[in-house]
């Protein structure tokens, strides 16, 4: 808040072409993924015939169909997060400057994000878009994966008892912001691209 | 289930909110974010959907069985280091890890183990990796964020034998 610079974040947004998110073509990733789900399949087909695969293929339509609308959210969450948030603002509070303060806010804002990986990873190419760094992203992906609250409430709960997840999450508060710190230190280290002169965080 | 529709309305209620301040920033920015968005879905659809009506096939033939055996009460940090190695190779959603973890746990599996495998599956599940992460963020951040994730497994180990049983 004790910014001196006088320049006005909404025209900020107006006037800055979004650094682009570069869509990706198929790659090899998912071609790895469909030569895996092939050769599943027709190891499936070969033990439980076709009535085997046409079960587990109405099974996983039916969970693809419940979370389609959610990954239209969460796409629509990064897009609009990645519009209104100020590159400059972005870029003190996470960029690779904002020291623990940067990881302790990333770390909180994975563990509030509502939705699941369909939110998490779409609104972290955003802030990585503008202007946060990679510890800070990388406190917020892992502090959503150990910490957030979606995942717990809706499997670990049910499944490994609210003692233990409470337990576990209590052992994993603070490998996020860790696991930020060592991203940045490592970062910096390897890319060599920032000017090195207060690089205590 | 109710904590899904927790979460569901949690989710679109914060896209409204967002939306609302991106509408007030001026329609130009509302509709070009909007825009933005559903293109970033429709090029995601095919992934998301060939990861999520796949993982079933790729479950069914890695029996879980074999991942908890991984699990046993076989101390140590051979075997919490083969605990990280089944978390990330355990393939499928959130049910199939947690319950695997779960049958470690009834089964006599050590508790650091169990936390080792939790959390290198939350960490690394190769499935979310491949499937979710990649296809929306940078490649070089994924790879760097695994790589620099991996000593956390065996510190919340570390943590849990520290500490002792929840």
């Amino acid at each position: 808040m004790s910014d001196p610079s006088p320049k006005n974040p909404a025209e900020d947004t107006e006037s800055e072409p979004r650094p682009g998110r570069a869509r990706k073509p198929i790659g090899w990733s998912t071609i790895f993924i469909a030569v895996l789900v092939a050769v599943s399949a027709a190891l499936v087909w070969r033990r439980d015939g076709t009535d085997g695969v046409l079960d587990i293929l109405t099974h996983d339509l039916s969970l693809f169909s419940g979370i389609l609308p959610r990954v239209l959210a969460g796409c629509l969450l990064g897009a609009f997060i990645s519009e209104i948030l100020p590159h400059e603002k972005v870029s003190r509070s996470l960029g690779p400057k904002s020291g623990l303060m940067g990881l302790l806010i990333g770390t909180a804002f994975g563990a509030i994000l509502p939705g699941g990986p369909f939110t998490v990873y779409p609104v972290g190419s955003a802030l990585l878009a503008v202007g946060a760094d990679f510890g800070a992203v990388i406190a917020m992906v892992v502090s959503w994966t150990l910490i957030g609250y979606g995942r717990a409430v809706a499997w670990e709960i049910p499944i490994m008892g609210t003692d233990f997840t409470l337990w576990r999450i209590l052992i994993s508060l603070p490998l996020p912001v860790l696991a930020g710190a060592l991203g940045r230190f490592v970062y910096v280290r390897l890319y060599r691209k920032l000017p090195t002169k207060d690089d205590e965080t | 289930m109710s904590a899904a529709l927790f979460i569901d309305i949690l989710l679109w209620g914060s896209v409204i909110g967002v939306g609302l301040i991106a509408f007030r920033r001026g329609r130009p920015v509302f509709v070009a974010s909007l825009r933005e968005g559903a293109m970033d879905f429709v090029n995601i659809v095919p992934r998301i959907a060939l990861g999520v009506i796949g993982s079933g096939y790729i479950a069914a033939i890695i029996p879980q069985e074999v991942i908890t055996g991984w699990l046993g009460p076989d101390s140590g940090w051979l075997g919490v280091t083969a605990a990280v190695v089944a978390g990330a190779a355990t393939p499928g959603g959130p049910v199939i890890g947690f319950s695997i973890g779960a049958v470690a746990l009834k089964s006599g599996g050590g508790v650091p183990q169990v936390v080792a495998y939790v959390v290198a599956w939350a960490l690394f599940a190769f499935q979310r990796v491949i499937l979710w992460e990649i296809p929306f963020m940078p490649a070089r951040f994924v790879w760097f964020r695994c790589a620099v994730s991996v000593p956390f497994p065996f510190l919340a180990a570390a943590i849990a034998a520290v500490i002792g049983k929840p």
